[in-house]
């Protein structure tokens, strides 16, 4: 499979990657490529001109910033996955990027390249979700911050408009408290029929994966979790508010099902107790 | 139709091309470079038959455009050995321990396990599996292959004891379940 014709050019700098958007008529930006180009190979997408961001590496990064971690937008998944910062502060968060496809895409793929697709199916949207990050876009007017809750808005279209880069994203340190993924698939490096992605601590938080048209945090169980209710209670609420879909690999109720008992599942593997 | 000039070092030589920015690495690898190794296999990023190393790092060939390649350097299968040249210590793994069967799948499964063995020198039989995700092979249930790359792990020259012919033979008690 072979992308229809585009022009490429190479961006130095958000600065350039911006100005290039500007300047080019129906233009993409290409990061890690590992959505956009299977994509492309698939003509589901097709664009004149390709802006390789890929390249940019001040937006590859991972920071320290007292009560929070800044990761680059450009980060690939590995060095996430692979971070004793992100291990010891924001363990979720690291051990779902390990979780994304296998080492190869990993190799590949970046953080911000996989929040701004929007997919649904994708894990890392969950964990964004349920640790409560805050989206940095930045375009030709300035900086501004989404909050994760409102940053996926529709089936792969996010608060990113035209013409802005999402550039870093924070994510407030949760270190020392539980966490847990559940991902039910059938071959290792298939996407999630769901998943259900849970933090515990002060702000707790569970997304799901793979339960509707966007990533979804579950609210209902999340203040559920808040107010100590019991993991069986937690679970009873968790897919309030999805709309999963019947495809090949399960239907909308077999979905809903399996968001419940993973929700118990990852409360177990937590520890929590009410 | 633009095209743009790919500069990459295969196997340790320069190679300069002008080639349309939706080419594939592994088109502009096979069909421009005749480096027939690399197989394309599913063509949708699932099956790792493509799988060559990118700047130290095993990536899906089928998933990356040439000119994202462009100044890295490239390992595919062929750079791994010579012909006439004795083999890498991973493809003599595959030779010791049937670590295939038809074949398609080995050139990606042996550039992976390449990666994993350059980052992780010593792996356990689930660190060898979890590595291998991304690589699909029909034919051997993976099993002689986790054996073939614990060889490689045992044997890091890629030299076959000279007392051990007939052992070498039996299949490998290590890596092997338990």
């Amino acid at each position: 499979m072979i992308p229809v014709s585009f022009d490429y050019v190479e961006a130095t700098s958000v600065e350039h990657a911006l100005a290039l958007f500007a300047e080019h008529d129906d233009s993409k930006f290409l990061a890690g490529g590992h959505s956009l180009v299977p994509m492309m190979k698939l003509r589901l997408v097709s664009s004149s001109v390709l802006i390789d961001i890929g390249r940019i590496t001040e937006l590859s990064y991972i920071e320290d910033r007292g009560d929070h971690i800044a990761v680059g937008a450009l980060t690939r998944h590995r060095e996430v996955e692979g971070s004793s910062l992100l291990a010891e502060h924001l363990g979720l968060l690291a051990h779902v990027a390990g979780q994304v496809g296998d080492p190869q895409v990993r190799n590949r793929g970046t953080l911000g390249g996989s929040l701004v697709h929007g997919d649904p199916a994708a894990d890392l949207p969950s964990a964004a979700l349920a640790l409560g990050a805050s989206m940095v876009i930045t375009g030709a007017g300035g900086t501004r911050v989404v909050p994760a809750a409102e940053f996926f808005v529709n089936f792969l279209e996010t608060a990113v408009g035209d013409g802005e880069l999402l550039t870093e994203i924070r994510f407030p340190k949760r270190t020392g408290d539980g966490w847990a993924y559940q991902k039910f698939n059938r071959r290792a490096m298939d996407y999630a029929i769901v998943a259900v992605a849970v933090q515990l601590g002060q702000n707790p938080g569970i997304a799901l994966v793979n339960m509707g048209s966007t990533p979804h945090f579950a609210s209902a169980a999340s203040a559920a979790l808040a107010a100590g209710s019991p993991a069986s209670a937690v679970a009873d609420v968790v897919v309030e508010g999805t709309e999963a879909w019947n495809d090949a690999n399960a239907t909308r109720e077999y979905r809903e099902h399996l968001a419940r008992v993973l929700t118990i599942r990852a409360l177990a593997q937590t520890g929590y107790t009410s | 139709m633009s095209t743009v000039s790919v500069s990459v070092t295969v196997n340790g030589e320069l190679r300069t091309h002008e080639v349309e920015p939706r080419v594939l690495l592994v088109h502009y690898l096979r069909d421009v470079l005749r480096l027939t190794g690399t197989h394309v296999g599913c063509d949708t990023s699932n099956c790792g038959a493509c799988t060559v190393i990118l700047d130290g790092a095993a990536v899906k060939s089928c998933t990356v455009l040439a000119v994202q390649a462009r100044g890295g350097e490239i390992t595919t299968i062929e750079g791994l050995a010579a012909p006439g040249e004795p083999f890498s210590a991973v493809q003599q793994g595959f030779h010791q321990e049937h670590g295939l069967q038809c074949g398609f799948c080995t050139p990606g499964m042996i550039m992976a396990c390449t990666a994993l063995l350059g980052e992780n020198p010593d792996p356990t039989e689930h660190e060898i599996r979890h590595a291998l995700e991304g690589n699909l092979c029909r034919c051997t249930g993976y099993q002689m292959i986790v054996n073939s790359v614990r060889w490689a792990a045992e044997h890091p020259d890629g030299i076959v004891p000279e007392s051990s012919d007939a052992a070498s033979s039996a299949p490998s008690t290590q890596g092997a379940g338990s």
